[in-house]
């Protein structure tokens, strides 16, 4: 692992800490207060802060996941070489796809 | 059970003990002896001891006996241990169970060939390197200053491949180089005198460097010298990151 990896794994781990508590309290707490899904996305649309915060989401994992995910397959399927990074790209540009177009739909956009 | 000494046989017959020995190379298996049990005995000991009254075939390697050259190092119980400051009576009791170094080719029995582990500190660039014109006078190292401490804490390696041997990332990655080279190298970064700073941390870098490393520490929970191997390859991500701020 380069040390852009190395770099771009722990900085993106800092994010998610930040992001995947403040995304679990959230739907913890909507959920117990009897909120619909209906109810959430009223006062999610339009919420420019919600789709800021859930696009930084995306990006993060979707950095994090595949330089994760590579080590695994390296170590365990001991997948090696230029096919291997290229799969992880494809990879990684599904999560942002995937990603984005939830983060759009929750903004209403 | 009980065996018999050659010196007093018959008379005062001693508690035997039995211990499980790996014959041959990967695809060997174990052969099971039995030696008395001595006071005080070593692991190093009891297979001198077969080799010597049993079965002269036994390949094993060690040299000094004493904990200063690192040449006797098997798996014992599961564990990678040096044998000859390992004594039996500190073991769980049961069978001896002994095993070559993972990690490594066996040459024979209890002999791994170590070329692997010696070639990985060569490629960690884990050897000095005084630069183009090595000053005139000596080098002033203050004993108290951080890089020789840093130093200090890891230079009293002996090269026994224990941690090498229980290193899951080398199990997993046969081109990491490993907790002892990357300890080496690490003692070099912070060696002031060195010049070959920056070959040497683009040799730690990469798939087979520091960045591979995990964590599980059991190189520092394994290290007879009680070292700490996974801080100095923490020290190892430090440098090449710092490295790479600064071409920015």
């Amino acid at each position: 692992m380069s040390p852009v990896l190395y770099l771009a794994q722990r900085g993106t781990a800092f994010i998610l800490a930040f992001a995947v508590t403040v995304h679990l309290i959230t739907i913890i707490f909507a959920v117990h207060g009897g909120l619909t899904a209906g109810d959430i996305l009223a006062r999610t649309h339009g919420n420019r802060a919600f789709l800021a915060f859930y696009l930084v989401f995306v990006f993060a994992a979707a950095i994090h996941a595949p330089i994760g995910l590579r080590s695994v397959l390296r170590e365990w399927a001991r997948w090696r070489g230029r096919s291997l990074d290229v799969a992880l790209i494809l990879f990684s540009l599904c999560l942002v796809a995937l990603g984005v177009r939830a983060a759009l739909a929750v903004y209403g956009a | 059970m009980n065996v018999h000494t050659k010196n007093d046989s018959a008379i005062s017959p001693v508690p035997a003990l039995k211990v499980q020995v790996w014959r041959g190379d990967r695809d060997g298996e174990f052969q099971t002896f039995e030696v008395p049990a001595r006071a005080n005995q070593t692991v190093l000991d009891v297979v001198t001891e077969i080799q010597r009254t049993q079965d002269s075939t036994l390949s094993y390697r060690f040299a000094c006996r004493v904990g200063m050259c690192g040449s006797c190092a098997m798996v014992v119980n599961e564990r990678p241990r040096w044998t000859c400051r390992t004594r039996v009576d500190q073991l769980e009791s049961g069978p001896l169970k002994l095993e070559p170094l993972r990690n490594l080719p066996i040459v024979k029995d209890l002999a791994v060939d170590m070329e692997p582990f010696f070639n990985k500190w060569r490629d960690a660039h884990g050897y000095f390197e005084p630069g183009e014109n090595p000053p005139q006078d000596f080098a002033l190292v203050e004993p108290s200053s951080s890089e020789r401490q840093a130093v200090d804490e890891g230079i009293e390696c002996i090269n026994c491949g224990i941690c090498y041997s229980a290193c899951d990332v080398v199990s997993w990655n046969e081109e990491y180089l490993g907790p002892a080279a990357l300890n080496r190298a690490w003692t070099l970064v912070n060696d002031v005198r060195d010049r070959g700073q920056n070959d040497r941390l683009t040799a730690v870098t990469g798939d087979a460097g520091c960045h591979s490393c995990h964590s599980h520490m059991s190189c520092t929970e394994f290290c007879p010298k009680h070292l700490t191997p996974t801080y100095s390859i923490a020290g190892l991500k430090r440098a090449t990151s710092n490295r790479f701020w600064r071409r920015r």
